[in-house]
C-alpha cells in the first residue's frame, strides 16, 4: 500500500525534472545559436543552419565564403570550447562543494586554479605551448590540491575552515610564483603572452585547441558523472560514509584528480576564468536541489550556457574584446558575496 | 559475529581502555553503560573500525548497520533517499540506485513503521523521525550487525519509549547482533540480553542483564546509590525499574 502511495510523487518529480532539463537544454541551444550569430559580422539564424548543414554533409570541404569561414573556423570552435569549459568548471565546482560539504569552495578558492596558472606560465616562459602547457597546468593544479590537503589535515581530521584557509595560503604561494615567472619573463616575447593568457579568453580558440581540450575535460566530466550518486555518500560525515562501506579518503582523491584534470585543461586553453564553479552550482542547486544525480548534469548544462553567454558578451559589448576572466569576476564576486552572507545567516540560525 | 578481542585504545599516553573482549553473536543484544567520558563512544568507534586499535583485534562483518546520533544532518534529501544510502555496498563506486534498491529501502521503512517518512525532506524532520530513518537505513544495508550510538539520548520520553520498543522488537527477531550505548540502565532492561559495564577508572564487567543491572554494580558505576522501585503498568502488571536514590527524594 505504502509503496503505491509513494510511487506517484516519485513520477511527478521526475516529470518536473524532465521539464527542467528540457528547459536547460533549450537555453544552451539558444545561447550557442546567439553566440554563433552575434558579433561584428552578424549572421542570420537560417544562414547558420544552412552553413552548418552543408558542413555536416561535407566535412572535408574548405569554407569558401566569408561568412562560412567566420562561422566554421572562428565562431564554432570558440563557442564549443566555451561551452565545454563552462560545463567542466561548473561540474568541478559542484563536485568539490559536495565532497567538502560546503557550498563556498571552488577550484579557485582551493588554489587549484593558481597552481594551474603557475604551470601554464612556466610553460610559456620556457617557450612551450600545447600539450606541455596542458600537462604542466594539470600537474601544478593537482600539486596545489595535494598541498592544501596535507596542510589542512590536522590530527587525522580535515575541517572545512582549515581547508579554505589552506587554499588561500597555497593560492597566494602560487600567485607569488606566477609573479616571479612574469618578473623574469622577456618583456618583448613571453611576458605579453603570459599576461594576456592569464586574464582568460577564448579568443584564440581553434579546432586544434578544442581537440587539445576535449580529452582532459571529457575524462573529468565522465568520472564525475559516473560518481554522481557516490557524491551524495561522500557528502556525509566520514565515519558515517565509512559505516556504509564507502572509503571516503580514497574516493575523494578520484574526485580531486578529475577536478584537477578539468581545471588544468581549462586554464591551459583559456587562462583563469574564475567564479564559474562557485556561482553556477549554486544556481543549479536552487533549480533542482542537492541530489548530485541531478545536480551534476544540471550544473553541466547551466555552466555551458552561462560561459557561452558571457563569452559572447565579452566579445560583442565593446569594439575591443573585454578579457573574459574580468567579466566573470565582475559578475561572480558580488554573487559570491551574497552567497557568503546567506550561508552564514543560515548557519547562525541552525 | 561482532566484537573485540583483547582490544586496547590509547590517545597518546592516555589509555582509554585496555584488553577489552566481547562478542555479540547473531540473536543477542548488548547494552554498553558507563559514566561520561569513560570511552563508550570510543569503544563503539573501535568496534565499527573507525578508531585504530593500539593492540588486539576486532571482528565484524564487512558492513555494519550503524545508527549515528546525528547522521546525514545536512542532507536536503527525502527520507527514502537517505534510506537508499544503506545500499551503498550493493551499488559500488559507479552504481546508481535501481527500482530494486528503492524497494529494499521502502521495505526497511516499513519494518521500522515509518513509511510515511519516505517523501518527507530529511532536513525538515524531527529528531525522532530522523532516528527512524537512520534505523531503516541501517536495516537496508542488509547487515546482521546493528550498532546504535546512544539511540535515546536526544529524544523526548515518548520517542524514547518508541525507540526502545523498536530495539526490543529487533532483538526478539533473533536475526541481528545488536549493540547500543545508553545512559539509562532501564533502557538495558527494556531492550538488551547482555550488558557491558565500563566501570569508572578502568576495568569492564559484562554478563546477562539480570546479573549486571542491579543496585551494587550500578551504584559503583555511577557513584550514586541505586534502588529498585516497583512500577505499576496501566493493566495492573508490576515491573521493576532501577533509579538513583536522588530521584524522588523531595517527594519521600
Amino acid at each position: 500500500m505504502s509503496v503505491v502511495a509513494t510511487a506517484a510523487p516519485e513520477r511527478r518529480f521526475s516529470a518536473l525534472r524532465l521539464g527542467t532539463f528540457g528547459a536547460l537544454l533549450l537555453a544552451l541551444l539558444a545561447a550557442m545559436l546567439f553566440a554563433i550569430s552575434a558579433g561584428r559580422f552578424s549572421v542570420s539564424i537560417p544562414r547558420i543552419v544552412e552553413v552548418l548543414m552543408a558542413a555536416a554533409l561535407d566535412p572535408g570541404a574548405t569554407p569558401a565564403q566569408m561568412d562560412e569561414r567566420i562561422l566554421l573556423l572562428v565562431r564554432l570552435p570558440r563557442v564549443l570550447l566555451a561551452a565545454l569549459s563552462g560545463a567542466a568548471l561548473a561540474v568541478g565546482g559542484a563536485a568539490l562543494q559536495g565532497v567538502f560539504r560546503n557550498p563556498l569552495v571552488s577550484p579557485q578558492v582551493l588554489g587549484i586554479s593558481q597552481g594551474a596558472a603557475f604551470g601554464g606560465a612556466l610553460a610559456l616562459l620556457l617557450g612551450y605551448h600545447g600539450v606541455v602547457l596542458l600537462g604542466l597546468a594539470f600537474f601544478f593544479g593537482l600539486a596545489a590540491l595535494v598541498m592544501v590537503g596535507a596542510l589542512a589535515r590536522i590530527n587525522g581530521r580535515t575541517e572545512v575552515i582549515t581547508v579554505i584557509l589552506s587554499g588561500m595560503v597555497i593560492g597566494a604561494l602560487f600567485g607569488a610564483l606566477v609573479s616571479i615567472v612574469q618578473f623574469i619573463a622577456d618583456p618583448n616575447t613571453s611576458l605579453p603572452a603570459i599576461v594576456y593568457w592569464l586574464m582568460g579568453s577564448f579568443s584564440t580558440a581553434t579546432w586544434a585547441r578544442l581537440g587539445l581540450a576535449i580529452p582532459g575535460m571529457a575524462i573529468g566530466l565522465a568520472i564525475i558523472f559516473l560518481l554522481r550518486y557516490r557524491l551524495n555518500l561522500l557528502a556525509l560525515e566520514d565515519s558515517e560514509a565509512r559505516s556504509l562501506g564507502v572509503n571516503p579518503d580514497k574516493e575523494r582523491w578520484l574526485v580531486f584528480i578529475a577536478i584537477s584534470l578539468m581545471t588544468g585543461t581549462s586554464v591551459a586553453v583559456a587562462g583563469i576564468v574564475g567564479w564559474i564553479g562557485l556561482v553556477v552550482p549554486h544556481a543549479a542547486r536552487i533549480l533542482v536541489g542537492e541530489d548530485h544525480r541531478v545536480l551534476i548534469p544540471a550544473s553541466a548544462l547551466l555552466g555551458a550556457t552561462y560561459l557561452t553567454f558571457v563569452d559572447t558578451l565579452a566579445r560583442t559589448l565593446t569594439a575591443a574584446e573585454i578579457p573574459l576572466g574580468v567579466l566573470t569576476a565582475l559578475i561572480g564576486a558580488p554573487v559570491f558575496g551574497l552567497l557568503l552572507r546567506r550561508h552564514f545567516k543560515e548557519a547562525n540560525r541552525a | 559475529m561482532i566484537g573485540l578481542e583483547k582490544a586496547s585504545v590509547a590517545f597518546g599516553p592516555r589509555t582509554i581502555f585496555k584488553d577489552i573482549s566481547f562478542n555479540v553473536p547473531v540473536g543477542r543484544s548488548m547494552a554498553i553503560l558507563g559514566p561520561n567520558g569513560r570511552g563508550k563512544t570510543t569503544l563503539l568507534r573501535a568496534t565499527l573500525g573507525f578508531q585504530a586499535l593500539a593492540s588486539g583485534r576486532r571482528f565484524a562483518p564487512k558492513v555494519t548497520g550503524y545508527v549515528p546520533q546525528h547522521g546525514a544532518s545536512q542532507a536536503k534529501l527525502s527520507g527514502l533517499d537517505v534510506v537508499i544510502m544503506g545500499r551503498a555496498v550493493q551499488l559500488g563506486l559507479f552504481g546508481q540506485p535501481s527500482a530494486k534498491d528503492r524497494e529494499a529501502a521502502q521495505a526497511a521503512l516499513v519494518q521500522v513503521g515509518a513509511c510515511a517518512l519516505a517523501d518527507l525532506r530529511y532536513d525538515r524532520m524531527s529528531g525522532g523521525q530522523r532516528q527512524l530513518v537512520l534505523i531503516a537505513r541501517a536495516l537496508a544495508t542488509g547487515s546482521a550487525a546493528l550498532v546504535f550510538d546512544e539511540p535515546t539520548s536526544a529524544l523526548d520520553l515518548g520517542n524514547q519509549s518508541r525507540t526502545l520498543e523498536l530495539l526490543d522488537s529487533l532483538r526478539l527477531r533473533r536475526d541481528f547482533a545488536i549493540i547500543f550505548t545508553t545512559h539509562d540502565p532501564n533502557h538495558a532492561l527494556a531492550a538488551a540480553d547482555d550488558v557491558l559495564l565500563m566501570m569508572p577508572g578502568d576495568g569492564e564487567i559484562s554478563g546477562p542483564v539480570a546479573e549486571m543491572i542491579e543496585p551494587d554494580n550500578l551504584s559503583q558505576l555511577y557513584g550514586v546509590p541505586m534502588r529498585w522501585v516497583d512500577v505499576h503498568g496501566p493493566t495492573g502488571e508490576t515491573r521493576r525499574a532501577i533509579l538513583p536514590a536522588f530521584a524522588g527524594i523531595e517527594a519521600a
